[in-house]
């Protein structure tokens, strides 16, 4: 079962909710937590176990090779990302526009462009008892995250069967990174704040989670401060809000330190409780 | 004139709420661009008029035409994306996977798939509370953020500041490394970072950082929540010694900052310490890039 933690607005609490639901819920049987946000992955400093895995990730580009080329400008006329160009005699390729469709190269008549791989990231596995963290971090400079979720969430499905809880820390947003964290979930919990950011942000990440005609129910982080606008915004759009985590200096401080939360404040292990029982009675229900 | 972009790498660091506060202090001189496209919220704080709205295209999206369709499924046996599932018994498009490069309608023998430019969102020109002007936008949900956008409203508050004559384009940026913070960071003449000293907060200034520095644009920090947690803080306010970049101004962790967004305004409305403390950030930020 996945279940993906994600917000729209970014520093809501998808990090803090994931790894101590994770955390928590691997007392009880296996887990798998996977980091999404590969641009700025941050699960890894809030769980410490011991290295199990790691590879390079590699995305595919073309390489262009002269000695078979014709220089037909076939390459250039396919390619709807303008990452291949032909100058005078020579084939350039543009990394960073090429989206790997594979098109320029499949349809090149002398096989002139064949795909290479090209390292755009790195993925890590960690171990601590019950519970796996898997993490991939892009490499600064590569702009595009997706194929790196692509990757990550393949080697989940490879590494874990579908009976392990899987919990997805997903990137910030609306746009194709979080559909790509989102759209295998079984479950998507939003996380937001009571705040007009929080509620602007969680409208749109609701409307995407809708588009993709996935269940979901919200979380409020930081209850207690800012205003009602998000509970009546629930309680119009009948949706479930299964927890509440206070507004607490002593929580910003204990997450400041990298440390878990629902240990040392009880306040957060109760939420956390209710979250992982909900998960629990959803698992039982998709079952 | 000069273009400041104000990132993060890790959200909720409050770098919306200073930029909102900094385009106060900057009133009438300066032009405000949200380049947050995707989870855009300054347009809250700033009272924008929407006077012009422009729909914005960007890459294609595939159409099976099912009347043509024979069925042979090359299209899905090429597609990288898996944009083509069956549903009903029909090949067809999803939307959100479609990345609109093209290659299944290259290959289909029955011609029956045809592209169309694809309408990601829109962007606007505003007139705000200021006096000045705004330029911001909406991706649609699930479009691509490629960037385009992001660069779409930086040219077009560049331009507007131009005919204006205006000395400062503040720009709003997004979380993350990607594609929208590369493009919004693209001709800045100076970057601020804003960050919070947890130990996440430090990892992702550390990181976005690494991608300002390919860009070799000067950089200075803001520190919010500074008091959260002195042994962070001591190592950032290191980091930047070390790297070069302006420590501008340490802002200790204040509730008031969620109390002036609740509402509707800026921390230099709201509070006069955290005021204060803003406005000698702003005369630092003007000084270091020599306006």
């Amino acid at each position: 079962m996945k279940i993906a933690i994600a917000s729209g607005k970014g520093g809501t609490g998808k990090t803090t909710l994931s790894t101590n639901l994770a955390a928590f819920m691997s007392q009880f049987g296996q887990v798998v937590l996977a980091d999404l946000d590969v641009e700025e992955p941050n699960s890894g400093l809030f769980i410490n176990g011991e290295l199990i895995h790691q590879e390079d990730t590699y995305k595919m580009i073309p390489e262009w090779d002269k000695s078979r080329c014709e220089l037909c400008g076939n390459c250039q006329a396919v390619c709807n990302f303008n990452a291949v160009l032909q100058m005078g005699k020579t084939i350039m390729v543009f990394p960073q526009l090429c989206h790997g469709c594979y098109a320029c190269s499949e349809l090149c008549p002398t096989g002139s462009l064949p795909m290479k791989q090209k390292k755009m990231g790195e993925l890590r596995s960690f171990r601590a008892d019950n519970l796996s963290l898997v993490e991939s971090r892009l490499i600064v400079g590569e702009e595009q995250a997706v194929p790196l979720i692509r990757q990550t969430i393949d080697f989940v499905d490879t590494n874990f069967s579908e009976e392990v809880t899987q919990i997805f820390d997903a990137p910030p947003g609306t746009s194709c990174p979080v559909i790509e964290a989102t759209r295998d979930a079984d479950l998507v919990v939003l996380i937001t704040e009571p705040t007009p950011f929080g509620l602007h942000d969680l409208k749109l990440a609701v409307e995407t989670i809708r588009q993709l005609e996935k269940k979901f129910v919200v979380v409020v982080n930081r209850h207690g401060i800012g205003d009602d606008g998000v509970d009546h915004y629930c309680r119009e759009e009948n949706i479930r809000v299964i927890a509440r985590i206070p507004n607490d200096r002593k929580i910003a401080e204990t997450y400041s330190r990298g440390e878990l939360l629902y240990p040392t404040i009880p306040a957060v292990r109760s939420a956390v409780e209710t979250i992982a029982d909900y998960i629990g009675e959803f698992k039982r229900e998709l079952k | 004139m000069k273009e400041i972009v104000v990132i993060s790498g890790k959200g909720g660091t409050g770098k919306t709420s200073i930029t909102a506060a900094l385009a106060i202090l900057g009133g009438n001189d300066v032009i405000v661009a949200d380049c947050d496209v995707d989870a855009a919220d300054m347009h809250l704080l700033m009272e924008p008029d929407l006077e012009i709205s422009e729909d914005f295209y960007s890459g294609e999206i595939a159409h099976i035409n099912q009347d043509f369709c024979t069925q042979c499924g090359k299209c899905q046996e090429v597609c990288r994306f898996n944009a083509i599932p069956i549903i009903g018994g029909e090949y067809t498009v999803d939307s959100l996977g479609c990345e609109g490069c093209g290659y299944c309608a290259r290959v289909c023998p029955a011609d029956a798939i045809t592209n169309s430019e694809q309408n990601v969102g829109k962007w606007f020109i505003s007139g705000i509370r200021t006096g000045s002007s705004m330029v911001h936008a909406s991706l649609n949900i699930g479009a691509e953020n490629s960037g385009k956008l992001v660069a779409q409203v930086k040219s077009g508050s560049k331009a507007l500041a131009e005919r204006l004559g205006k000395n400062m384009v503040l720009v709003d940026g997004s979380p993350g490394i990607g594609c929208p913070v590369v493009s919004s960071l693209s001709g800045a003449s100076f970057v601020v970072l804003v960050t919070e000293p947890t130990v996440s907060g430090f990892h992702d200034l550390k990181r976005v950082y690494e991608l300002v520095k390919k860009f070799r644009i000067e950089a200075g920090c803001i520190v919010n929540k500074a008091d959260l947690n002195t042994e962070v803080l001591d190592g950032i306010r290191s980091f930047l010694s070390e790297e070069d970049i302006v420590l501008l101004t340490e802002i200790p962790y204040d509730e008031r900052f969620t109390e002036a967004m609740t509402n509707g305004k800026t921390i230099v409305e709201w509070d006069d310490k955290l005021a204060g403390i803003v406005r000698g950030t702003w005369e630092r930020i003007r000084e270091t890039v020599r306006l």
